[in-house]
């Protein structure tokens, strides 16, 4: 069996990936790519990575047996990686400590960071308070409003948070507006994205910081649950907690790896964010070629979840080389199976997860009962819900 | 020889520097568009660029963002925007046109049919924003062959290799972007514009056009001294964004005059 290693030089999975930018962006990213290969194996950014990773996010993320979640789905094992427990609630920390050092060595004083749900937002403001580094967060209008506990978070931590009005008011549009940031501020500054998407390096590297929840997994799984999982399941947006923890199995060939997108309120009703389910075509937006919710003349088209963090049109490239070469599939959850998932686990276990995270954990209890008691599923629990409770509350009719 | 290197050859004979006025195709409407390209080359201009509204056109400031989001409203994409562009040449066989757009829409409705497209529209240059030369071989030999140009930006950071690499990919003229930033931005210094503009013809025997901040007659013109052409694009877009309805054309048609002017008066 040959290695998996893409991306190629120029950052191609297959057909998909690559340096779509204006030529105002390319110089900085030559700059990136020069740097994060000069240090991503220099073993002192690499023990700095990792003591931060340990003293400052609390890693390794301990696997948790769902017990009594098992019992009830009544099949598969299903166990959860608790990206939960990371300092600032979510995975995407990982890529964030990763990329703020390289910003200090590359000395630039100021980070800037797109935001959905607000969780990537947080990391950011989070590491570049710790670094002394200035930090603007620019988050859809929308998402201001559905995430206002993420908002005053990171304000908190000192960052300046610009509600982005143009397009959708969504993620998308707030990494249009960090890249429009980028190519005017791009001496002074580093944009940290928070997805396995944008140009060349970013999905590989964003892929790289995060693959440290995959590795450990690998470690973990034979002391837990006495073998290497059978499925592994993670929520996908723009993809890099699904990233984080598939890279690593990618070449245990043995090991099924199912991606959870947002089916919202049904694929059949035009208002999802699943661009892989939904079979959307193939198109370039930030910076990648993948596949992209569109419509026929090429304008991105309007995404729906009850998730900010998933709402979003395209997919990470290496998500879609994954479901084109048939290593990984994809499935979705509609928003009030998620919500349903998001309850039950609260009640099940005593752990309140991200709506983005409860995607991965509806399709995991569906797949577990079809699934043997010898039989083991492993879900990243990407991110926590405190987040979310203002959401849930809504929905439910309940004010705070 | 293209109808863009011509006009370029011309004008060179004459001193003078090209007068490229952009504008969204849909913005303010779609019954508007032509009219607007008759009046731009009524008042002086020597090419049009076109734009094709773009739901996420990240290298755009504000004010052509909005006249994309306008021309979407309008329900004008990228087959409408070569309609237009039709339209103009039924009276119009001269005047260079040149299509400003970013990769997806293109993609949307395949490769090939784009091109089949804009070559029975006469469309003489296409601009892909989002399309560095390492990622539009294949476009560019395909455009080469219908004998439409490629034109390609380079920017204030675009190193000598790189530099060299884009001139050997592009035809028609170097499109110049005068700051670090997005369509519409700051002030631009004219002295480093001149070195780099300078440094950019050391490797390229095309003409260096200059756009991206160009906002008054006085910039107009300095930029006219020392390049071969000037693009103005969010400022018109502006003026058209600002008018009351009856007020457009004219005001479009004064806000012309005056660059060209400017530009006239420019000792090359």
């Amino acid at each position: 069996m040959q290695p998996y290693n893409l991306p190629d030089e120029f950052g191609h999975f297959g057909q998909f990936g690559g340096t779509f930018v204006a030529e105002t962006l390319i110089e900085a990213l030559d700059e990136l790519k020069e740097m994060y290969s000069k240090y991503k194996d220099d073993p002192e950014f690499v023990a700095e990575f990792h003591s931060d990773l340990k003293h400052f996010v609390g890693r390794p993320s301990p696997i948790y047996f769902a017990e009594r979640l098992t019992k009830q789905a009544g099949g598969a094992k299903i166990y959860l990686k608790r990206e939960d427990l990371n300092h600032t609630g979510a995975h995407k920390v990982n890529n964030t400590v990763g990329q703020a050092l390289l910003a200090k060595r590359m000395g630039k004083p100021r980070v800037i960071a797109e935001t959905g749900a607000g969780q990537h937002g947080v990391a950011t403001a989070t590491i570049a308070a710790r670094l002394g580094l200035e930090c603007v967060v620019y988050m859809g209008s929308e998402d201001v409003k559905r995430q206002s506990p993420n908002v005053y978070r990171m304000k908190l931590l000192g960052a300046t948070v610009v509600p982005v009005e143009s397009g959708s008011k969504t993620l998308k549009d707030a990494l249009n507006e960090a890249l429009r940031d980028w190519v005017t501020n791009v001496s002074n500054t580093f944009y940290i994205i928070g997805t396995v998407a944008g140009p060349h390096p970013y999905p590989m590297m964003v892929r790289d910081f995060n693959s440290v929840v995959g590795r450990e997994c690998l470690d973990q799984m034979p002391e837990i649950a006495n073998k290497q999982p059978d499925v592994v399941i993670a929520c996908v947006g723009g993809g890099s907690n699904a990233m984080g923890i598939f890279y690593p199995y990618i070449e245990h060939k043995n090991v099924k790896l199912i991606g959870v997108e947002a089916a919202g309120e049904g694929i059949e009703t035009g208002k999802h964010a699943a661009p892989l389910t939904s079979e959307s075509k193939i198109g370039v937006l930030h910076g990648n070629r993948t596949y992209l919710m569109q419509n026929s003349e090429g304008q991105i088209i309007e995404t729906h979840s009850v998730s900010a963090g998933l709402d979003y049109p395209g997919v990470g490239p290496e998500h879609s080389w994954l479901k084109d070469s048939g290593r990984a599939s994809y499935v979705a959850i509609k928003d009030d199976e998620a919500l349903e998932a998001f309850h039950n686990l609260c009640q099940v276990e005593g752990i309140i997860p991200a709506l983005e995270t409860s995607h991965a954990l509806a399709y995991a209890q569906k797949l577990a009962a079809d699934m043997s008691p010898e039989e083991v599923i492993l879900v990243n629990l990407s991110g926590r819900g405190d987040k979310d409770i203002n959401t849930v509350a809504n929905i439910s009719g309940i004010s705070l | 020889m293209s109808k863009i290197k011509i006009t370029f050859e011309k004008l060179k004979e004459l001193n003078k520097s090209a007068l490229i006025p952009f504008i969204t195709a849909g913005d303010p409407s779609p019954t508007e568009t032509v009219s607007l390209m008759n009046t731009l080359v009524e008042n002086g201009a020597d090419m049009i660029e076109l734009g094709i509204p773009f739901s996420d056109p990240m290298a755009d400031g504000p004010v052509i963002q909005r006249a994309s989001e306008r021309a979407l409203k309008n329900k004008v994409g990228i087959k409408d925007t070569i309609k237009l562009a039709k339209d103009f040449r039924k009276k119009n066989k001269e005047t260079p046109l040149i299509l400003m757009g970013y990769a997806n829409p293109i993609e949307a409705i395949g490769v090939e049919n784009f091109i089949s497209l804009i070559k029975e529209a006469q469309i003489d240059g296409v601009i892909t924003v989002d399309y560095p030369p390492e990622e539009s071989k294949e476009f560019v030999k395909k455009l080469n062959k219908e004998k439409i140009d490629s034109i390609f930006l380079i920017s204030p950071t675009t190193e000598d290799e790189r530099i060299k690499l884009i001139a050997k990919q592009a035809s028609g003229f170097l499109y110049y972007v005068s700051l670090k930033g997005v369509t519409g931005a700051a002030n631009i210094d004219i002295e480093q514009v001149s070195k780099n503009v300078k440094n950019i013809q050391k490797y390229s025997e095309l003409p260096v056009a200059v756009g991206f901040g160009v906002r008054d007659p006085k910039t107009a013109k300095a930029v006219s001294e020392i390049s071969d052409g000037v693009v103005i694009g969010s400022r018109i877009v502006r003026e058209i964004e600002e008018s009351d309805e009856i007020e457009i054309i004219s005001n479009v048609k004064k806000l012309m005059h005056s660059m060209k002017t400017a530009i006239d008066s420019s000792s090359v």
